[in-house]
């Protein structure tokens, strides 16, 4: 296969995946508000190039830690739309067996340490799980995803400045959409440039178009690969945006919708899959036919997950500690 | 038998898991050049070099985390926190991911991490440097909570603390760490789950933990002299709780007075209370006794700081009440 | 048709208004639109539809309240068939439903109580908060005539009476729990025992110790355990003196008609289980009690409360010497052979201090029989918070006037202890006349 073909290959990949990944969102949203799921639930719809950009960049044995916005870095690890539905569905076929829901999708297979709730919470545990590595000398690199509002908590820079004092195999993924929450960055950050301030630890850092999916693809890939080869640690600040609230009971009061529409001209779905087209590498009927193959799999995959069983009331006190045997 | 400090048998201890498991290593504030802030590791770095002894930056969140994420890596971290009193500052990592992984992952996420905890007052350091809180810790399903007071267990307590494959919190003494005694040559693992009688007695169960068993041990001592025969439980695993050698203890002597060096309201001695009324109420001929710190923030001055803590004479007072 | 419905948003999001609809009748919609404005307890939020089509009709209006899962719209599929219209009715959008009594309205214990008592809480009144019932209604419907406000006296707890504490909240005597513990186990009434601790509290070290079953050496009881029995006793006896205005009334009764009766019973049943003529006596006194319910009970805070069931104490004197009082539970509910078991497993327990928690304290009647000792009457004195004491004196044959013959029949003196600021001599003699009526018709024993 000419490089040429790959990579034409890949970009249908990422298309595919960021298509999943906004297909599955959207459901979600129909079953929340059936109330078919509960809890917090917050959406990437918007931010599917970050989530699959990195993840791409990956190997199959490098870890990942997420956060509470995790649902397309699941997906795009990996994780079966299936295991994640049952997740929200409360079920024993969910990948953390019902017991996390939306924010806490785990899935040791995968090395996929996911949502972690507590913002910046995750963040220290990545430099320890590279440091693990470290010290067991395995060529692995760990990605660590958080938001911009990780980027005011104590963890954030207590955990920049450990992992590059050690020197340690981490890649910091900033999706910077743009809000904490309800608060804008310039609201809560004196300085808005998170790359510059990763930089003043030490850490080789690159802002990044986090709408582009082949920009944050490639940036990714620089970056694991210098983490990988013991440069240290990375950091990377995908600017990108969320098209939906913060979550389902939010009424969105905190920004115009000018602004909102401005983002969703660059929609990364879109700006990909019109490159796709503009290019002739698939034509409107492909595109439909990818539709429809993801339409399946959430049919399938939602079925799968109403249809499984509920974890028995018996089973309640289990893993809180180890069941050792 | 052999005369040691409890500093020495902690120091025993990290030696001996450092040399049998590649996969242990000690982290923290100054345990590395310093030696550690009261000298327990003291010549590790030495024996052990700098990958295994870390000195950290004073960034509890993150070398608490990074201990957990090494855990979930593969390794048998052992993290030392300065003193309980700076373990808020990693509160989160303790309480939202050490505690909660397992559970909310479904099962898939254990964590063996070990993190020492200096603790306990008695030193005039003033309210932020003097604080008990092993109770708050023994609050969190998801943690094991010990209490190491005497040197075997100061020895004994960290190897078994690694072989469980969840969190442990070692609750050290820091005023115990100089006092000595004699310690069997051939001391090693103890068991974490069981509390001790640590003087029989047939009038009154005095149960304590950590820094209380001295003041409580002192004072059945006491009160034999009266002819007021004291029995003393040393809890020693703070979660979970062995209730059954406190009620035990109870039924004998039908007399409760429980000793905590943390403040009243809330706290483990709260806790033992309770499971004695549900468990043994009609074993109890007298109200249950508790000596506990005043609730003040500990004060500097030397007389205040020994008014708000429990001392042998509040023991032996509250245990002649119950008495009657 | 799909139905746009209203979305839940949140747990904690029970209904909401719609503001503004963004679409009309007419109006092609897709999947992901915002079609109206909803306001919530939170704020206003866009909502979207999850159907692409065109607005067939708005079931809610602006303004209009409606719960969670109401649609609000329905939305046709673009090109395919509309079909009829809905009918009227389908169209209207759904009522919400009257609010059902909340299950959780009812607090546990009227739950507890209705279902131990049979209770369809459905057909109580409630007088609570939005005619929310309460215990108080349970109990009501369960004893109208009980004051609501008065303290039930529990048939199965073990320990002294509850009412003793109730009576006078300060002079309550303090037991330990271990204390009552022992209390209980060797049929000693607490509550009169002295106390050594502070403020009177009795400890463990205050309860006498059980006296010894059998005593071969001819040595009696260890002195000091006899010593806090029989203090025991006197510091309850000098209560009832003390407080109890006592009278006192006799009948003789003839009970040639209940030991014969006795006597054709107990041919027909194996000797270990035969009825001596003291349960007759007790089972006599239990339906009197029924009967005269003035008598059973408790004087408490200056007033009586009526028993719950009669809980039947029985005098028993312990060879060591003291008094120990088994109550059997409920013996209304016992039959003649029943309560007989009970008598003599009472007995023997209460002997031999091994007395159930369950068989000490809480009587609502006492009865005292000395006939085994050769007397003839007993004048007894009331076991306080109690209102009567039945006595009986020896079964022995006596001239008996029948008509105008002198006959010799087995007579028993009954005597009744009571309390007069509970009951007057009518009352009295309606139980002794009760007593003696149910002996002469021993078959309805």
């Amino acid at each position: 296969m000419t490089a040429s073909l790959r990579e034409e290959k890949d970009r249908l990949e990422l298309l595919t995946e960021m298509l999943r990944i906004r297909r599955f969102e959207e459901r979600s949203v129909e079953l929340y508000s059936s109330a078919a799921i509960r809890g917090f639930l917050h959406l990437c719809i918007g931010e599917e190039a970050v989530a699959v950009g990195v993840l791409q960049a990956l190997g199959a044995d490098d870890a990942v830690v997420s956060t509470y916005r995790e649902h397309g870095h699941a997906l795009a690890r990996g994780v079966p739309m299936q295991a994640v539905f049952a997740e929200m569905f409360g079920r024993t076929t969910g990948c953390s067996r019902g017991r996390g829901g939306s924010m806490h999708l785990f899935d040791a297979s995968r090395r996929f340490y996911g949502g972690n709730a507590i913002v910046a919470g995750g963040i220290p545990v990545a430099v320890g799980l590279a440091l693990a590595d470290a010290m067991q000398r395995r060529p692995l690199v760990t990605a660590c995803l958080f938001g911009d509002g990780a980027a005011a908590e104590g963890e954030f820079h207590e955990s920049l400045n450990l992992a590059a004092l050690w020197r340690l195999p981490v890649v910091f993924c900033c999706e910077n959409n743009q809000y904490a929450m309800g608060t804008a960055l310039a609201r809560s950050h004196a300085q808005t440039d998170l790359a510059l301030r990763a930089a003043s630890y030490g850490l080789r850092s690159w802002a990044v178009d986090g709408m582009d999916v082949l920009a944050v693809r490639d940036a990714a890939r620089l970056a694991v690969d210098t983490a990988r080869a013991g440069g240290g640690p990375c950091f990377l600040e995908l600017r990108t945006y969320r098209f939906r609230a913060h979550s389902m009971y939010d009424a969105d009061r905190y920004r115009g919708k000018a602004e909102i529409a401005r983002w969703r001209e660059r929609d990364p779905v879109e700006l990909l899959a019109s490159a796709l087209v503009a290019e002739g590498v698939i034509d409107t009927a492909r595109r439909a036919a990818l539709e429809a193959e993801v339409a399946a799999e959430i049919d399938r995959a939602v079925e799968a997950a109403e249809a499984a069983s509920l974890e028995p009331v018996e089973d309640l006190t289990r893993f809180v500690r180890s069941e050792v045997s | 038998m052999s005369t040691t400090t409890y500093r020495e048998a902690f120091r025993a201890g990290l030696r001996e898991a450092l040399a049998v498991d590649d996969r242990v290593f000690l982290m923290g504030e100054d345990v590395g050049r310093y030696g550690g802030c009261f000298a327990v590791s003291q010549g590790l770095l030495e024996e052990f070099g700098e990958q295994r002894i870390r000195d950290t930056p004073l960034s509890e969140s993150a070398f608490v985390g990074a201990g957990i994420g090494a855990a979930l890596g593969g390794m048998r971290p052992i993290v030392e926190i300065m003193t309980v009193n700076f373990s808020l500052l990693a509160l989160d990592q303790i309480l939202n991911n050490a505690a909660t992984l397992l559970h909310m992952s479904g099962g898939q996420l254990g964590v063996p991490v070990v993190i020492r905890i200096p603790t306990g007052p008695g030193r005039q350091l003033a309210a932020q440097h003097s604080h008990t809180l092993e109770g708050w810790y023994a609050h969190i399903p998801g943690l094991r909570v010990v209490a190491p007071a005497t040197l075997a267990d100061a020895r004994g307590m960290l190897a078994t603390a690694l072989i469980d494959p969840d969190p442990v919190l070692i609750f050290e003494q820091i005023a115990l760490y100089g006092a000595s005694g004699e310690l069997a040559d051939d001391a090693g693992p103890v068991d974490l789950d069981h509390a001790v009688v640590r003087r029989p007695g047939s009038d009154v169960t005095l149960v304590a933990y950590g820094g209380s068993l001295a003041p409580a041990l002192a004072a059945a001592e006491e009160l034999a002299v009266d002819g007021v025969s004291a029995e003393v439980v040393d809890l020693r695993t703070l979660r979970p709780l062995d209730t059954e050698t406190v009620l035990e203890s109870v039924r004998r002597t039908h007399r409760l007075v429980v000793v905590d060096n943390g403040w009243r309201s809330g706290s483990l001695s709260a806790e033992i209370a309770a499971r004695v009324a549900e468990h043994a109420l009609y074993e109890l001929d007298a109200p249950v006794e508790r000596v506990c710190a005043v609730e003040v923030p500990i004060p500097y001055p030397r007389h205040l700081e020994e008014a708000a803590l429990p001392g042998p004479a509040d023991v032996m007072a509250a245990a002649r009440r119950a008495v009657g | 048709m799909a139905e746009f419905r209203m979305p839940s948003l949140g747990a904690d999001m029970e209904s909401g208004t719609v503001l503004e609809w963004l679409v009309g009748p007419g109006d092609q919609v897709r999947r992901g639109d915002v079609v109206a404005v909803v306001d919530t307890d939170k704020a206003a939020i866009d909502v979207e539809c999850f159907d692409s089509g065109v607005i067939e009709r708005l079931l809610v209006q602006p303004g209009e309240k409606v719960s969670v899962g109401t649609p609000l719209a329905l939305i046709a599929a673009t090109g395919a068939d509309a079909g009829p219209a809905p009918p009227e009715t389908a169209a209207r959008p759904r009522e919400t439903p009257p609010p059902a009594p909340h299950p959780a309205a009812l607090s546990p214990l009227v739950r507890r109580r209705a279902a131990e008592a049979g209770l369809d809480i459905a057909t109580l009144t409630g007088t609570g908060p939005g005619g929310v019932v309460t215990a108080a209604d349970v109990d009501h419907a369960l004893h109208p005539a009980v004051p609501v406000a008065a303290p039930l006296v529990p048939s199965v707890t073990p320990g002294p009476p509850e009412p003793v504490v109730a009576a006078a909240p300060g002079a309550r005597i303090h037991v330990s729990p271990y204390a009552r513990r022992l209390a209980a186990e060797r049929g000693v009434d607490p509550t009169v025992l002295r106390g050594s601790g502070p403020d009177g509290v009795v400890h463990a070290r205050d309860v006498p110790a059980v006296p010894a079953p059998v005593v071969t050496n001819g040595a009696g009881p260890a002195p000091v355990a006899a010593t806090a029995l029989r203090r025991a006793t006197a510091a309850l006896m000098a209560r009832s003196k003390r407080e109890i205005p006592h009278y006192y009334l006799a009948l003789d009764i003839d009970l040639g008609p209940a030991l014969d009766w006795l006597r054709a019973h107990n041919r027909a049943i194996p000797v270990a289980a035969r009825v001596l003529p003291a349960a007759v006596l007790l089972r006599a006194v239990v339906l009197a009690a029924q009967a005269v319910p003035e008598l059973n009970g408790h004087w408490i805070d200056d007033r009586f409360v009526p028993g719950r069931g009669v809980q039947l104490g029985v005098a028993v004197s312990l060879r060591g010497g003291g008094l120990v009082v088994p109550v059997i539970r409920d013996a209304g509910t016992l039959g003649l052979d029943d309560l007989m078991a009970r008598v003599r497993e009472g007995g023997e327990r209460a002997r031999t201090g091994r007395l159930r928690s369950s068989e000490a304290g809480g009587a609502t009647i006492t009865v005292t029989n000395l006939g085994e000792l050769g007397v003839d009457a007993v004048d007894g004195v009331i076991h306080p918070p109690q209102v009567a004491l039945v006595g009986f004196g020896a079964v022995r044959p006596r001239p008996w006037a029948a008509g105008d013959a002198v006959l010799v029949r087995p007579v028993v003196t009954a005597t009744l202890s009571a309390d007069h600021r509970a009951t007057d001599g009518a009352l009295g003699a309606r139980l002794l006349r009760e007593i003696d009526r149910r002996l002469r018709r021993p078959e309805e024993l």
